[in-house]
């Protein structure tokens, strides 16, 4: 992985002195809480319903076992044992302390790690496909572009006040795993005929109020070009982006309001400046860099293992797990395998400090001393021989993470919802829960195949409703908390935007909900066809159908409130039924 | 007032226009000495302000640099107004007055202009800045120095930090 220079390091040091002068001046009151507010945002502070949260930023969800234990650390001295993987890839706390802040963030920047840029109107962290430099249908591995654009997107001077947060991501592989046509920018590595490399570059896409895919602006843009590109798109939008209206401020409403013809001809009337000029990427910086994402020392060994095999013909929970955990690795005898943070009870994306640390065992151990952390909010180590996957599956089940459902039904992509976050019209976590509750089941869940159910508290769309095969939505009817159902989103190379079924439902309702769209499914689908794909092929007007043909019942359980937690003055009138509270 | 210009509090008597309610850019009158006017006054008074020798404009954050491009000798300063310190739009400005048009004369920062955003601003191109004035200007002053270095160009710095230096692998 990228290790720092030491101009690097000096870079973050200096930061860390500026935010710990920030935090000072704050405390003393020199600066105005509207003053620090976008100060704080920019190094992933977020003032949230019981606390401070941070946000950690994960260059491309890419972490080594040494920063993972930080983390871990982080959990134990700074906040309550845990913390929470994020659709951005990153990681992020709940109960800091404002005053602690600059110790932590120089903890964190003994491990090459910040929290720059998680938040505010700025480029956040770029995310990328986690299995990259792995994966068997890699074109190119998107690593080392998405490492120079972080170090330029870093405290770029003109990009920090934005209308809005800007959001990039990058794959170099032919599946899309990096959801690239719902951000600001989505670029897919590609070679031209002559076999040079560049990226497909899309704009405009991106999820919240108003979901849109992302349009073309260039079908291939040098890789040399990369930097200048980006930054005639990003320079149109902070001066023609809407600025009168926080909901239209994003660059998916610019380019919609432009039209993609005329906003290209805008960006690249710009560049043309710049194009060929001193931030064009040398060849010497691109090696420079890729040199810290070479292969590691992988072994010769067969395609499989003979006692993978044998286990997986007499042990049915490991058959289920190889068959859902572990993933084509493009290196014979070795596979990617993920760490499920979908157990079901706990919170999903959740991972406590013991489970951190033990993580960074299992890396070192099985995989390099590296793990990536997915946009699904999982864990993988994405090394490992096939030989060694019967002892990391037994580790992986005693830490709780080896869940075999990834894909399936209860690996939910979830958001903080209602228990921590301030904008949150609904409790994301407790649904999931109720929900994973109720499909427990795995072998239930290996009949339903892979289906993904993305939850989100608010229109924000953190956990990615709009793309997810059934898609909840928290929203608030005179201040109380209801959900809203949509089926047919879906990310990666056939991004679509789901459709809401109907008119909302209570919390207690929704599990019953599922319940009836995956009946639908079941009766209607054919052979091994996947939830999404009945979803298109029979349309939305059979499920609608038979989710409101009778009155849905309330989960008896899920109805009655928890008085005890009532009387603590939460801020639901319904019980919190969550594995936090 | 005291302002900060070229790293370096000090006095200065330039005044800044702006119109009242009841004014238009064509009948404003314009003091005289150093005055900073809008640009639609600029635009407006062309004829009669171009005589002038100590004339500054200045570009409201939804204004664009275009529109100085023709006029860059004639003045001896241009302003930014940052009319909210989180408008981001003045640092664009600013870049395109110097790296595309080469503006080399005072680019000052008037407005909400405070010290936690003076380092980006002089990196876009201000080497003048008017901090808001109930802010302590020798304190805003430091924020000019927050960082040592930074990865990439602006107009402050032609080249990116892998083009300025022999950069390392590791520690
Ligand atoms: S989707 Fe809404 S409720 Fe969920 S984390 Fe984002 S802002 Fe908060």
């Amino acid at each position: 992985m990228y290790r720092y220079d030491k101009y690097d390091h000096q870079i973050v040091g200096e930061r860390v002195a500026q935010f710990r002068d920030q935090v000072r001046r704050r405390l003393s009151g020199e600066l105005s809480e509207d003053e620090f507010r976008i100060l704080r945002l920019q190094n992933g502070l977020y003032m949230q319903i019981h606390a401070y949260m941070l946000r950690i930023a994960v260059p491309y969800g890419l972490v080594s076992a040494a920063q993972m234990r930080m983390f871990a650390h982080i959990a134990r001295k700074y906040d309550r044992d845990y913390g929470h993987f994020t659709t951005r890839q990153n990681i992020q706390y709940n109960w800091i302390k404002l005053e602690e802040v600059p110790d932590l963030m120089a903890d964190l920047a003994s491990v090459e790690m910040h929290g720059n840029q998680t938040s505010g109107n700025c480029i956040r962290n770029i995310t990328s496909d986690e299995f990259a430099g792995v994966a068997r249908d890699e074109i190119v591995d998107p690593r080392p572009y998405a490492e120079i654009l972080r170090q330029w997107s870093t405290f770029h001077p003109e990009f920090a006040y934005l209308p809005r947060k800007f959001k990039i991501a990058i794959t170099g592989a032919t599946e899309d795993r990096a959801a690239i046509a719902v951000h600001d920018i989505g670029m897919a590595a590609v070679k031209n005929a002559q076999g040079e490399i560049g990226f497909r570059v899309l704009v405009g896409g991106g999820l919240g109020r108003t979901p849109i895919v992302g349009s073309e602006i260039c079908d291939f843009v040098p890789w040399q070009h990369a930097i200048t590109y980006l930054e005639s798109i990003v320079r149109v939008y902070n001066e023609y982006g809407r600025r009168d209206n926080i909901y239209k401020a994003r660059i998916k409403i610019l380019v919609k309001a432009l039209g993609i013809e005329e906003f290209k001809r805008q960006v690249e009337a710009d560049w043309q400046f710049t194009k060929d000029g001193p931030c064009t990427i040398t060849l010497a910086e691109l090696n420079r860099v890729a040199a810290c994402f070479t292969a590691p020392a992988y072994e010769t060994l067969p395609l499989y293992d003979a006692a993978v095999s044998e286990l997986q013909a007499e042990n049915k929970a490991f058959a289920n797990w190889c068959k859902r955990n572990v993933k084509p690795h493009k290196v014979s005898g070795y596979a990617a395998v993920m760490l499920s943070l979908k157990k079901t009870g706990t919170a999903p994306g959740d991972a406590t400090a013991e489970q951190m640390d033990a993580a960074a065992e299992l890396a070192e151990r099985f995989s390099f001393g590296e793990l990536r952390i997915t946009h699904m909010q999982n864990l993988v180590l994405a090394d490992v021989k096939q030989s060694d996957l019967i002892a990391l599956w037994q580790a992986a089940k005693t830490l709780g993470m080896a869940t075999p459902n990834i894909g399936l039904l209860t690996d939910i992509i979830c958001c903080p919802g209602g228990d921590f976050c301030s904008l949150a019209n609904a409790r994301s976590i407790p649904l999931a829960k109720a929900i994973a509750e109720r499909f427990d089941n795995i072998d239930f869940q290996h009949d339903i195949g892979e289906i993904e159910l993305n939850m989100s508290g608010c229109m924000n769309a953190c956990g990615h409703h709009h793309v997810g095969h059934i898609g909840i939505l928290g929203v608030d009817k005179d201040g109380t908390e209801w959900n809203q159902v949509s089926i047919g989103g879906a990310q990666g190379n056939e991004t679509s935007i789901g459709k809401v079924i109907g008119r909302a439902f209570t919390f207690a309702q929704i599990p019953e909900v599922v319940a009836r769209l995956l009946q639908v499914y079941v009766r209607e689908r054919f052979e091994d066809e996947r939830f999404i794909d009945t979803v298109r092929r029979i349309g939305h007007d059979p499920f609608k159908e038979y989710v409101y043909a009778t009155p849905v019942e309330e989960d008896e359980k899920l109805a009655s409130a928890d008085y005890a937690l009532l009387t603590a003055g939460t801020p639901y009138d319904t019980p919190l039924y969550s594995p936090r509270f | 007032m005291m302002i900060i210009k070229n790293k370096t509090v000090m006095e200065d008597d330039w005044i800044v226009l702006r119109l009242s309610e009841s004014d238009t850019p064509e009948n404003v009158a314009i003091p005289s000495g150093k005055v900073i006017v809008p640009l639609k006054v600029w635009q407006a008074q062309r004829d009669t302000l171009q005589r002038r020798t100590d004339l500054g404009v200045w570009l409201a954050s939804d204004q664009r640099a275009e529109d100085l491009q023709n006029d860059l000798e004639a003045l001896s300063l241009i302003a930014v107004d940052f009319p909210k310190f989180a408008d981001g739009r003045g640092y664009s400005i600013a870049y395109r007055l110097r790296a595309r048009f080469g503006y080399h004369g005072e680019l000052r920062a008037i407005g909400d202009v405070l010290r936690d955003q003076l380092f980006y601003m002089q990196r876009v191109g201000f080497n003048a800045f008017a901090p808001r004035p109930d802010k302590d200007i020798h304190d805003a002053l430091k924020g000019l120095s927050d960082f040592s270095l930074s990865y990439q160009a602006s107009a402050d710095e032609a080249l990116p930090l892998f083009r300025r230096v022999q950069r390392g692998s590791g520690p």
